[in-house]
């Protein structure tokens, strides 16, 4: 369990004031010019050293990403963040909007600074207006004290921070979906290469991070990458936010280290699974794109992207949805597979018809109105979608399908049979 | 150059290349549906899928750059199953109607799934409909069978210019659509039917009136503007049934302006097919050849030569020029002028480069970089020529400045004004463009129609020459000096010299004769935009193959042939001599027309002694050896400016009189060109 | 595409500050990353929808070809393309919120306001949709009412929400359980 003092999000509940003052006196805004006067390279460094991976999904190193930006010439380069936070289970990045807003604004400066970016803009989703409205009045305190604008906290850096809130769209959290939507454009997904670094924002050098990410990167600089890289596991290092919910006793957000026992997180978190661990059915550790895992996984497995990836899932956003034997399994996953339905953008041909497809094909599977074969069938599909899209979403949208069959194929079986039998009687 | 490994074999490519190019010119097909090579790349439809060694995943080979010892696969199993995926689901929500669909025969998707596609459905799920749209008089919507590669999206943004279509909604709702519902407004929309992979954008008047293995194609030369764009007339039983372009990168690329593409059904209607003479009553009547031969021969005896005079229109072959100006000369006959539009700057055929588009297509398209474009509507008067000169506006930032009657441009114009005196000020220096222009490396100026049919229309030309000599548009290498004609048979005219020499008669000259009643014969071939008034008194001859202005006042008509149903050449505005071929044969008693003059020949005692047409070719190229070199551009020296400044009036520029829709005899005719005309100029349609 | 010709619309006075000081964000020449923003200015102005003649402006504004602003309109699910009640009661029904019960709270819109999903009640107050997951997974089941989050919520508490709401009365936004994403415990 996570020692409180190397908790990063102290007012992840919002206990106490968002407002500036408050948020220095927990530590923000702490010499933040000593830090810059250290260098670009110094923040790079440092960032590597934390093993910091990236908190939106894919969890690849941020130190790492962040050194694909080209040497600096005189064109723009940009800092975007991502707080188009959709993916279903997730929202811990909106506690960090709401609640500690001046460790993300603190992060923008140092990030931005550290890969030479004058300008940042964070793409919050719409639907969080409240939040959005949060960030804005957070950043014109930060712009009012000097924190911000020219010259930002008397680092030298000047450094402008703007909000651009989303309009309802999953999508756009893909970070060149997010980038197309940021000028102006429906959310589709470019095609890679160019990536975003070396063609971003209106073609300019851009690096686009998870809110989560850029919120960590001022403490990380604070206690020193070692300390970050001390917490949690090898390649899996660092405190983590996970979004507890589903048939939990105490849903939550909280901050943990990498590499807690599923198990643990949800007993001494969320106060236990409703009626019991016995009661567990299975449990989607990282949000919606990832594959579920049955009661058996669940009792041993670590919470950290490479541990979840040996048992063929993954941490994703670490949304751990919590579901107990009263579940309709095929059906939860078929409301997933909607989702992903509702959310394809329609760009390319496997997403686009493929979602409609399997999702249909689920619904059916519910009520066991589908044939045996209908299985491997549609295992096919999520198979003929994953990996050929232009995006991830292809992606997201198989694996849930996949570990369903996985892991419940009887159990799809059984109401096949059912529902067969039940008709051959009528 | 760098080397890459394709299927174990390998090739080198030129830096730039994506692998799918790469492919292509190694001779290794893959499938595709969304890449176009003259569109931007938008790797949706995953089609093109390849293994390349170190990727996880298959990648789209449209858009991923060939790299230095890359090792791609395009015959694995992986990837067969990945184009068997992306067909399946392309296929499960496509409306398997080929046996009704104009598509069907020529549709990507048909032949792909042929090829490699499953060859059973496991999709039980109900299809998804999708309501058609309407897109105007020329394009026939079915948006069910729309696969979403958004071709028809980027060609309306890239190539036509008019933003106009969209994939609106999202997911598998995502449909191709307008925002308010409207026919597209381009003369290029016809294309977007082309390069429909699908049947989703089907020719609407073609819908449902053949297939394509019964029609017969037959390659040729459009004539509906001066570009002479390479087409394929498909035919069937002797009717022409649709045209399509042929892909030539030095003219037309693979583009048709819509005139040229579906003015066809004028060619079926108020045709002229047998030879008529007006008796003595006032009345057309059917008469034999022989019969209008003797009467025309006998007028012509009787007339002598100084008041004969012979126009043509602007559809006509050079080789029935060439003819008609054997025969005059043979009886001695000065007037003639192949210069319909009244036009009269000076020409003489040693100088072509005075009257031809000497940049040429592909100088627009490779170097030019400041442009002056002087009277003229060049989004309609060459539609084509428009695209390329966009096309370099979006590749290099062509900048263009434009004198005249404003118009739509489909990329950014500065319209200086519509005032001719301006032209003295940008020669002179003192117009804010001349520093443009001075600073542009390859500077080029477009005078058109507008200028040149001008009553000081000579005057306009040399101020047009002395600007680009002033701008060193004229030099080693470059030739930025382009007279853009809207006539095909105008340049074939001008080369051949079939103009006034020696004190002859203008066009001018010849109506106001003809008017007046001082002209006792008048010989129009496929010559109609005249004023009724010119035609009243004199013996008129008409010989063409439409019922129009000139068969209407004609006393007698000899039925000729269409630029379909001939074998005949053409010059286009680059000097690039063209063979049109015959895919049809003219109606009834219709014949070619250079057959049908040199036959009168006979009558009238000049026996013209070509047997065939080679005779006719040969003849002409001994005279100008530049009608022997077939299919490339041919610009030509410059006459010298003269010293003094050309007196431009500096009267306001004029509007033409007709619609882009309607400019000859085959357009005027054609219902598909009156719908255009309504639909486009604010009506509904059917 | 988009069929009723609609009221020219023009932007407020207040408006029209606001959207200069949002085109301003972005470069110049970049104006039309605006339109997400500007839109969703638009649609407040309009009543919580988007009329052809909103877009149109928009398009106008930005420099933008009217098709590339109905693209995004269509794409993005906050815009509104026909009008909606006073109230766009937005029912998250995605899996977490489905597991903790969202299927009831949309029974309820059923029962008590008589309407359908997509459909808006008679007397133009209410209009229900059911929407993807809005990311407060952690306090389902959800409902998000215009910009306002309703959390932890029990038919008992959303059948209150409605009622207040239907009279006119101001309602409190956030947990019903009065808490943020913590436990249920206190004082953590």
């Amino acid at each position: 369990m996570l020692d409180p003092k190397d908790r990063i999000f102290s007012n992840l509940h919002g206990q106490e004031s968002w407002n500036l003052s408050q948020a220095q006196k927990r530590g923000d805004w702490d010499k933040t010019a000593q830090l810059i006067k250290k260098g670009h390279a110094w923040i790079i460094q440092e960032v590597k050293d934390s093993g910091l991976r990236g908190r939106g999904g894919a969890g690849f190193p941020t130190g790492l990403k962040w050194s694909f930006m080209p040497p600096v010439d005189d064109r723009p380069r940009y800092l975007v963040v991502n707080a188009d936070e959709s993916e279903p289970g997730t929202c811990k990045d909106r506690d960090i909007l709401r609640h500690e807003p001046q460790k993300l604004i603190e992060g923008c400066l140092l990030s931005a600074f550290a890969i030479s970016a004058h300008v940042g803009y964070i793409y919050v989703r719409g639907e969080f207006y409240r939040e959005a409205e949060r960030l804005q009045q957070a950043i014109d305190e930060a712009y009012a004290a000097g924190l911000l604008g020219k010259n930002a906290a008397g680092s030298g850096w000047d450094f402008d921070l703007y909000v651009h809130r989303g309009a309802g769209a999953y999508i756009c959290g893909e970070e060149t979906a997010l980038l197309e939507s940021l000028e102006g454009r429906k959310g589709q997904p470019r095609l890679k290469p160019p990536f975003p670094a070396v063609m971003g924002l209106w073609g300019y050098p851009t690096i686009i991070n998870n809110v989560e990410t850029i919120a960590v990167v001022p403490t990380i600089l604070r206690r020193s990458g070692a300390w970050f890289a001390g917490i949690g596991k090898a390649n899996n290092t660092g405190t983590k936010i996970f979004c507890i919910s589903g048939h939990v006793n105490t849903p939550c957000n909280v901050e943990e280290a990498m590499g807690i026992p599923l198990k643990e997180l949800i007993e001494k978190h969320a106060g236990g699974v409703r009626g019991g661990w016995d009661n567990l059915l299975a449990i989607i550790p990282g949000g919606s794109s990832v594959p579920l895992l049955p009661k058996e996984i669940c009792e041993t497995v670590t919470m950290d992207f490479d541990s979840l990836r040996s048992v063929q899932s993954g941490l994703g956003t670490a949304a751990v949805i919590v579901m107990d034997r009263s579940t309709d399994i095929v059906k939860a996953i078929a409301r997933l597979s909607k989702f992903y339905m509702h959310e394809s953008c329609g760009q390319c041909t496997p997403c686009r018809e493929g979602t409609g497809w399997m999702w249909r094909v689920l619904e059916r599977m519910a009520i066991g109105n589908a044939k045996i074969s209908d299985i491997d069938d549609l295992l096919d599909v999520s198979r003929q979608i994953e990996g050929h899209t232009i995006c991830a979403l292809g992606d997201a949208a198989a694996w849930p399908v996949q570990g369903l069959i996985r892991h419940f194929r009887p159990e799809i079986e059984r109401r096949i049979t059912a529902y067969t039998q039940g008709n051959a009687h009528a | 150059m760098p080397k890459m490994i394709i299927n174990n074999q390998e090739f080198e490519f030129e830096p730039g290349m994506t692998i799918l190019q790469v492919a292509e010119q190694a001779g290794v097909e893959v499938p595709v549906f969304c890449y176009h090579p003259k569109l931007s790349i938008a790797g949706n439809c995953r089609m093109c899928l390849v293994e390349v060694e170190k990727s996880p995943k298959p990648v789209a080979s449209c858009s991923m750059p060939a790299v230095e010892g890359m090792v791609v696969h395009t015959n694995t199993p992986s990837v067969e199953k990945a184009r068997k995926g992306v067909l399946e689901f392309l296929l499960i929500n496509h409306p398997l109607d080929c046996p009704i669909c104009d598509q069907g025969g020529e549709c990507d998707l048909q032949d792909i799934t042929m090829q490699y596609g499953p060859s059973t459905s496991r999709f039980e799920e109900n299809k998804r409909a999708v309501a058609d749209k309407n897109f105007g008089p020329l394009i026939k919507t079915h948006m069910t069978r729309c696969i979403h590669c958004t071709r028809c999206v980027r060609f309306a943004d890239e190539i036509a210019g008019v933003p106009e279509l969209g994939g609106t909604g999202r997911g598998e709702h995502m449909e191709i659509g307008t925002y308010v519902e409207k026919a597209i407004s381009s003369e290029l929309s016809g294309n977007m039917v082309d390069i429909c992979p699908v049947g989703a954008l089907t020719s609407r008047p073609y819908a449902f009136k053949g297939r394509s293995w019964e029609l017969t194609s037959t390659e040729s030369i459009d004539v509906h503007d001066a570009l002479g764009a390479n087409i394929r007339v498909d035919s069937r039983t002797g009717e022409v049934m649709r045209i399509l372009p042929i892909r030539n990168d030095a003219v037309n690329e693979e583009w048709l302006a819509d005139k040229s593409r579906y003015s066809y059904d004028g060619l079926k209607r108020q045709r002229l097919d047998r030879p008529y003479l007006r008796n003595a009553k006032g009345q057309l009547e059917e008469v034999s050849w022989e019969k209008a031969f003797e009467a025309t021969a006998l007028k012509l005896k009787a007339s002598k030569p100084e008041k004969i005079a012979a126009l043509v229109g602007d559809l006509v072959d050079v080789e029935s020029m060439f003819t008609l100006k054997k025969l005059f000369q043979g009886l001695k006959i000065p007037n003639y002028d192949c210069r319909l539009d009244g036009s009269s700057y000076p020409v003489s055929p040693a100088f072509k480069g005075d009257f031809t588009f000497n940049t040429g297509m592909l100088g627009i398209e490779e170097q030019a970089d400041v442009c002056l474009i002087i009277g003229c509507a060049l989004r309609t008067d060459a539609p084509l020529v428009n695209a390329r000169l966009r096309k370099r506006y979006l590749s290099h930032g062509l900048q263009v400045a434009h004198v005249g009657v404003p118009f739509e441009s489909t990329f950014p114009l500065d319209h200086l004004g519509d005032e001719a005196s301006l032209l003295a000020d940008i020669l002179e220096g003192k117009h804010p463009f001349s520093k443009v222009l001075k600073k542009a490396k390859y500077p080029m100026i477009i005078i058109g129609n507008e200028a040149l049919t001008r009553p000081d229309g000579g005057e306009l030309h040399a101020m047009a020459k002395a600007i680009a000599a002033q701008y060193n548009m004229v030099r080693e290498g470059w030739n930025g000096f382009n007279v853009l004609h809207s006539a095909a048979s105008r340049m074939g005219g001008l080369l051949m010299g079939f103009i006034p020499e020696n004190g002859a008669l203008p066009t001018k000259d010849i109506l106001a004769k003809a008017e007046k009643g001082e002209l006792d014969v008048l010989y129009l071939l496929g010559a109609d935009e005249l004023p009724e008034t010119c035609l009243e008194k004199p013996f008129v001859i008409y010989q063409g193959h439409h019922g129009e202005v000139g068969a209407m006042h004609a006393d007698v008509i000899f039925p000729g042939a269409a630029y379909t149903e001939k074998d005949a050449l053409y010059v286009n505005i680059e000097g690039r001599v063209q063979q049109a071929n015959r895919a049809i044969f003219p109606p009834h008693e219709a014949k070619d027309d250079w057959k049908i003059i040199r036959a009168l020949s006979d009558y009238v005692g000049a026996g013209l002694n070509f047997v065939n047409l080679s005779d006719v070719r040969a003849a002409l190229s001994i005279e100008n050896p530049s009608f022997s070199l077939l299919n490339i551009s041919q610009p030509g020296p410059l006459s010298t400016v003269s010293k003094t400044l050309p007196k431009v009036g500096d009267q306001k520029f004029k509007p033409k009189a007709l619609s882009y829709y309607m400019t000859n005899v085959i357009a005027r005719h054609s219902v598909t060109m009156a719908n255009c005309v309504r639909d486009l100029t604010g009506g509904v349609h059917d | 595409m988009v069929e009723q010709e609609t009221e020219p619309f023009l932007f407020s006075k207040a408006n029209s500050t606001l959207a200069k000081q949002i085109v301003a964000r972005y470069p110049k020449g970049r104006q039309a990353s605006a339109v997400l923003p500007l839109l969703d200015l638009a649609q407040r102005q309009s009543g919580g929808w988007l009329p052809q003649s909103a877009m149109r402006y928009v398009a106008e504004y930005l420099e933008m070809p009217e098709i590339r602003v109905y693209e995004v309109a269509t794409f993005y699910t906050m815009f509104n393309l026909k009008p909606v009640g006073k109230h766009l009661v937005q029912v998250c029904t995605t899996t977490p919120c489905w597991l903790r019960g969202s299927g009831d709270l949309m029974d309820l819109c059923r029962r008590k306001l008589g309407v359908e999903k997509g459909q808006t009640t008679p007397d133009g107050v209410f209009t229900v949709v059911e929407v993807e997951c809005l990311g407060a997974c952690v306090n389902a089941p959800m409902v998000q009412i215009n910009d306002d989050f309703y959390e932890d919520l029990s038919v008992e508490a959303f059948d209150g929400i409605l009622e207040n709401l239907t009279a006119g009365k101001t309602v409190k936004t956030g947990s019903a359980l009065g808490r943020m994403s913590n436990p249920y415990r206190k004082g953590e």
